[in-house]
């Protein structure tokens, strides 16, 4: 059951018998199709996005990993690139791109802005954006470097060949938010009451979803 | 307003005669003495500091004297200042765009409704900026033609650049519905 057939994620072989077949599960199939080949959408908001364009660009070339088809129509997407900060103004905005797009779809918060609000603790500034959307990964950094981004890419192919589903059944047992903290500590009354209602929206899961060694040697299917 | 920075302390008149020209300019259209209206001057800043009764027309002349573009218009909460005798001030910056002279008007309002005189028959472009300064200030600008907010959603309630609106706001940047996975 299964066959080797990734080495590393770098080198790929496939040696079947003259009329040799592969047994796997059809979800496995779809997932690993999936991750390897998102199509991501950047909604490069600030100083994160010269990060995606970079990373985009020929010198870091995310194409390697079957993310290069960026689209600027998120009915075409598959992967939300949110990059820099997300004014109130601009939230709605946000949300209403996220639900344009069509299932499967991925969220990736690039950057402290977009995970935390960054420095920006100000009346304007979205304080994480993971409080009013799901996010698959967050990318520290200020900005990150490319690189980072295409470790969440891959930390991102990692989850879609575990988890790819359409109906997001394993977060439901999801109760309590698990994005970074805004940077201050000292918030008053107003704002301790107003965490997100439906911790279902944040998704990264240490518990359910260990982390793993993208580049170590593994089979596709099981 | 006291205007202490780098003001020469005997200077009732601007050293520069191009600009001491539309000052005392102003002053002969609004029948006062010359050297009555207040002059403070930084670096190559000429301010003439008019009261918001005679402001309008004060302008107005000096629109006919030359000054023939706003450059901008913006204003200052002085909330909490030591000095500050009135609470906003409101500041145009004109200049002549054929000798390059420029002139700051400044002029003030105050609580609880702050409210200055529109000056778009004068100047078209000051019609983003009075929307500017009433959206981030709250001063009012009576007879502008469509005073709306400009840069903050339409919904938005306060003024944040007001001294005494909270940093983080009033809870404008969590009241969104969050969005879960299984329904969206």
């Amino acid at each position: 059951m299964g066959c080797g057939m990734a080495q590393g994620g770098v080198s790929m072989e496939v040696s079947l018998p003259e009329d040799g077949f592969i047994v796997t599960k059809l979800d496995e199939v779809a997932n690993w199709c999936r991750k390897n080949s998102l199509w991501p959408m950047a909604f490069a908001t600030a100083c994160c996005g010269i990060e995606v364009m970079a990373t985009g660009a020929s010198r870091h070339d995310i194409a390697r990993f079957g993310a290069e088809a960026f689209r600027f129509s998120p009915r075409q997407c598959d992967l939300m690139i949110v990059a820099g900060r997300v004014v109130m103004k601009m939230l709605p905005v946000l949300q209403r791109i996220w639900m344009q797009m069509p299932e499967p779809k991925w969220c990736i918060s690039m950057g402290a802005c977009a995970s935390s609000g960054g420095v920006f603790d100000t009346y304007a500034v979205v304080q994480g954006i993971d409080r009013f959307l799901p996010v698959d990964v967050y990318i520290p950094g200020c900005p990150p470097r490319p690189e980072q981004l295409i470790q969440a890419v891959l930390d991102l192919q990692e989850k879609v060949q575990r988890t790819g589903t359409y109906n997001a059944r394993e977060f439901n047992k999801r109760t309590q938010p698990e994005g970074p903290r805004p940077l201050a500590t000292e918030l008053g009354m107003a704002e301790q009451m107003i965490a997100p209602a439906n911790f279902r929206t944040t998704t990264r899961s240490w518990g359910e979803l260990p982390m793993v060694n993208p580049l170590a040697n593994r089979e596709v299917g099981r | 307003m006291s205007e202490t920075a780098q003001t020469t302390a005997e200077a009732k008149l601007f050293a520069d005669p191009a600009v001491e020209v539309l000052a005392s300019g102003v002053e002969r259209a609004l029948g006062v003495e010359t050297g009555s209206l207040l002059r403070t001057s930084f670096r190559d800043n000429h301010r003439l500091n008019i009261e918001p009764g005679r402001v309008l027309q004060a302008l107005a002349h000096l629109r006919e004297a030359g000054m023939d573009m706003l450059i901008d218009l913006s204003g200052t909460d002085y909330l909490g200042y030591p000095e500050a005798e009135h609470r906003y001030g409101v500041s145009y910056i004109l200049e002549n765009t054929n000798s390059g002279t420029r002139i700051i008007v400044r002029t003030w309002a105050d609580d609880p409704t702050p409210n200055l005189h529109s000056v778009f028959d004068i100047w078209r472009g000051s019609d983003w900026m009075e929307r500017e300064v009433y959206d981030m200030l709250g001063i009012e600008f009576t007879g502008h033609p469509d005073l709306r907010r400009i840069l903050l959603p339409d919904e938005f309630a306060g003024h944040p650049l007001r001294k005494d609106y909270p940093l983080r706001g009033l809870g404008e940047r969590h009241h969104f519905v969050p969005l879960a996975r299984d329904e969206s």
